[in-house]
């Protein structure tokens, strides 16, 4: 069984290079052999231990919770999901090994996997060679542009462009920005900075801070002596969840913005009130949307999961993306990957109750979502309100770079980054 | 805003504030102060617990960070849970740790006097366990008690955190008092130096090693406790600590309570210094390759240089 897989995937690979139209027909005989089984395999690889549980397990639980709906109303085509969920513990050995299992041994029909970015280039070379569809759902710095990934979180082109024009317009030009210092946090600054660019700001401070940091004192007076109007904090992780308390025992009053915090670590439901006074976040989803179908599933959510701390943003990017799974396999009317990529590759529209954040859309071309990106507001109580709403497509891939994976750029693995597209970037 | 500190408690910022107005007009750069205070604090109280446990016991504890944690820990939950004001929540978190120390020291850490390698892969495995355990029971955070005390009036700095130094200089006075000064801590230092003539002097060296190792914990605890107000309440939240506290140790080389006074006061300016002009990343780096500088050129440590220094000096006269 497992040597046919293999051989249908290395058809399936050598395909391209025309060998086997026959044996493609063949292959259509080999899904033949997956509708056999009477199930569809899910995988979802999210962390319930180790450093990311916080953030992951609210993924799983989402995950969890469409997967039973699904199943509960008559399943995929008649048929019931069979989910496997084994436990990465935030780590990236660990993801590489269970891709692997989940993808040979398992044969997953779609696979949903990791929080950061370092875990999806861990296991981005494993997806590629096997062909596997992969779900990213993770809010991420963007640029990904790979023929088996779809990338269901905004970008942060797509989340910083919705709240740093809402703070320069509202607070001033005068940025400094706070990053967590790896990929992702100076991914994130550069957008700022190209952002920024975009609409007459300039960001004249930048300190990066590594991820064990959680001792703030110095970023807080530097910042409290270079006075901006607002800054950008891009922190991430649990020490840096730190900063915010010591900010306000500090006395630093000044707007700050953010792509990271509240959304993912729920840390205006962690922290002591007034910690996160006059924050502002750029935001597809936060549990706290006063709309009446995002109520409602928060209210699923919590029947499914009462001790659940939070609906994160990730996991209403999981809870979605699985029934646009769903949508694609019942048009293509099979679980063939390749087939459902294509049909996943014409665009897809997620509307009604499967949506919580509002109606969106896949861009197919480019695997990317355009997001209902929301400005949120956490007052001195910790309450949380919208300031700005607006549909952000994903723009770097699908216009800066011009990327076409339904067409012809339907080999492409590869990530890009805004600094070989714009001077504001990585100076 | 978290109650118990009353009326003294808001009074001590005030005073700060008239002795900072004080300094600042003699052109003391104040904010760079501050920061000073808050980092030597910080690697003092990290160090603290590890100094009796690793430096005075010989047990390298790399389950040092989850003590912290513990103390943290239960201080948070007497406050969320019970209501229990901060600084008595404090107390507890210390004492829960010496316990905690007590039962860990009975059951394992006993056989592993004088096994260094052993006593380090033990207490890793003891750490993992800890965190893990501290996950599965009270999930992946708490709820966080705010900062006490506001910032120190007229700058933009957690008044909290500098009032630390005062707690990190209290504490290192009450462990040198108790361990010199008591006829306990004579007892202690001399059945680690040498348990059988200890025994033979009539000193239950079992007991000694328990109490040593369970004052040890409890420190640890108190940092944890101290920190608590300021720091996310996380399972993994000892780990930050770990680096410091070993490279303090290490730095601060033989005497070890002279040495963790010295090495925190070095250490943490030089900190503060690089991290005020060039960023917390330099700020960390500068740290480390201090600690490596004085490694290399001092093999005792900090201690071992004063040790020098006064013979010397004792010498000429």
């Amino acid at each position: 069984m497992s040597d046919n897989r293999v051989s249908r995937r290395s058809v399936l690979a050598t395909g391209a290079a025309g060998v086997g139209a026959a044996l493609a027909g063949c292959s259509g005989g080999g899904g033949g052999g997956s509708s056999e089984s009477d199930t569809i395999k899910i995988g979802v690889l999210e962390d319930q231990s180790g450093n990311f549980s916080l953030v992951g397990t609210p993924k799983w639980r989402a995950s969890k919770l469409a997967i039973e709906e699904i199943n509960d109303n008559g399943g995929i085509m008649g048929k019931q999901i069979e989910l496997f969920d084994p436990d990465p513990q935030s780590d990236n050995q660990r993801y590489q090994q269970l891709t692997e299992r989940l993808i040979q041994q398992e044969e997953v029909d779609a696979l949903w996997a990791g929080y950061s970015s370092a875990t999806r280039e861990a296991i981005r070379p494993i997806i590629d060679r096997e062909d596997q569809l992969y779900f990213y759902t993770t809010q991420y710095e963007g640029g990904v542009a790979d023929k088996n990934v779809y990338c269901m979180g905004p970008t942060a082109r797509q989340q910083l462009g919705s709240v740093v024009p809402y703070m320069i317009e509202n607070f001033g030009t005068d940025i400094y920005t706070i990053a967590a210092d790896y990929n992702f946090g100076q991914l994130s600054a550069d957008w700022v900075k190209v952002i920024a660019q975009e609409n007459g700001a300039s960001v004249n401070n930048e300190e990066f801070i590594p991820l064990s940091n959680q001792n703030f004192g110095s970023t807080i007076s530097n910042i409290q002596d270079a006075d901006p109007d607002f800054v950008m904090a891009i922190l991430v992780g649990n020490n840096h969840s730190s900063f915010w308390n010591q900010r306000t025992s500090a006395g630093l009053d000044i707007p700050m913005g953010t792509s990271t915090v509240m959304a993912q670590g729920y840390q205006h439901k962690r922290l002591e009130a007034p910690a996160l006074k006059d924050v502002y976040g750029g935001f597809n989803y936060m549990e706290e949307i006063p709309t009446d179908r995002n109520e409602d599933y928060v209210s699923r959510y919590y029947d499914r999961w009462p001790d659940a701390g939070y609906a994160n943003e990730e996991s209403v990017n999981n809870y979605f993306s699985i029934y646009m799974y769903k949508n694609a396999v019942e048009e293509a009317g099979t679980t063939d990957q390749e087939a459902v990529k294509e049909v996943l590759n014409s665009g897809m529209e997620i509307t009604g109750d499967k949506s919580p954040e509002g109606d969106i859309s896949l861009q197919g071309p480019v695997h990317h979502m355009t997001h209902n990106m929301r400005v949120m507001k956490c007052d001195a109580d910790h309450n949380i309100t919208v300031e700005d709403e607006r549909m952000i497509p994903e723009q770097f891939l699908s216009e800066t770079v011009g990327i076409d994976l339904s067409g012809k750029d339907s080999e492409l693995e590869k990530q890009f980054t805004p600094t070989e597209y714009y001077d504001a970037a990585g100076e | 805003m978290t109650s118990g500190f009353g009326a003294t408690g808001m009074l001590t910022p005030l005073i700060i504030g008239d002795v900072l107005g004080t300094l600042d007009s003699v052109g003391v750069p104040i904010p760079q102060l501050l920061q000073m205070a808050d980092n030597i604090a910080f690697i003092a109280l990290a160090a603290i617990g590890l100094t009796i446990i690793f430096g005075m016991m010989g047990v390298i504890n790399l389950a040092h960070g989850e003590f912290i944690m513990m103390g943290a820990y239960i201080t948070t939950l007497s406050v969320n849970v019970a209501s229990i004001p901060l600084p008595i929540a404090m107390l507890l978190g210390a004492l829960g740790t010496a316990i905690f120390g007590a039962i860990v020291e009975r059951t394992i850490v006993r056989r592993l006097y004088g096994r260094l390698l052993d006593s380090m892969i033990v207490t890793f495995g003891l750490g993992l366990i800890l965190t893990q355990g501290t996950r599965i029971i009270f999930g992946n955070s708490l709820q966080s008690i705010g900062t006490p005390f506001g910032q120190v009036p007229g700058y933009t700095y957690s008044g909290y955190r500098v009032l630390l130094l005062f707690a990190a200089i209290g504490v290192l006075g009450a462990v040198y008092l108790v361990f010199t000064r008591t006829e306990f801590g004579v007892q202690a230092r001399a059945t680690i130096q040498d348990p059988e003539t200890a025994q033979a002097m009539g000193v239950d060296t079992d007991r000694m090693y328990t109490i040593t190792f369970a004052i040890g914990s409890g420190l640890a605890g108190l940092t944890g406790a101290l920190y608590a107000p300021s720091a996310t309440i996380v399972p993994g939240m000892g780990q930050s600590f770990l680096v410091e506290s070993f490279v303090t140790v290490v730095t601060g080389g033989s005497s070890v309570l002279l040495g963790t006074a010295l090495a925190g006061g070095i250490l943490g300016t030089i900190n503060a210094i690089f991290s005020n002009l060039y960023g917390n990343f330099i700020g960390q780096i500068a740290l480390l390759i201090t600690a490596i500088i004085v490694i290399r050129l001092l093999p005792d440590g900090l201690t071992g240089l004063a040790n020098t220094v006064r013979d010397k000096l004792g010498e000429r006269q």
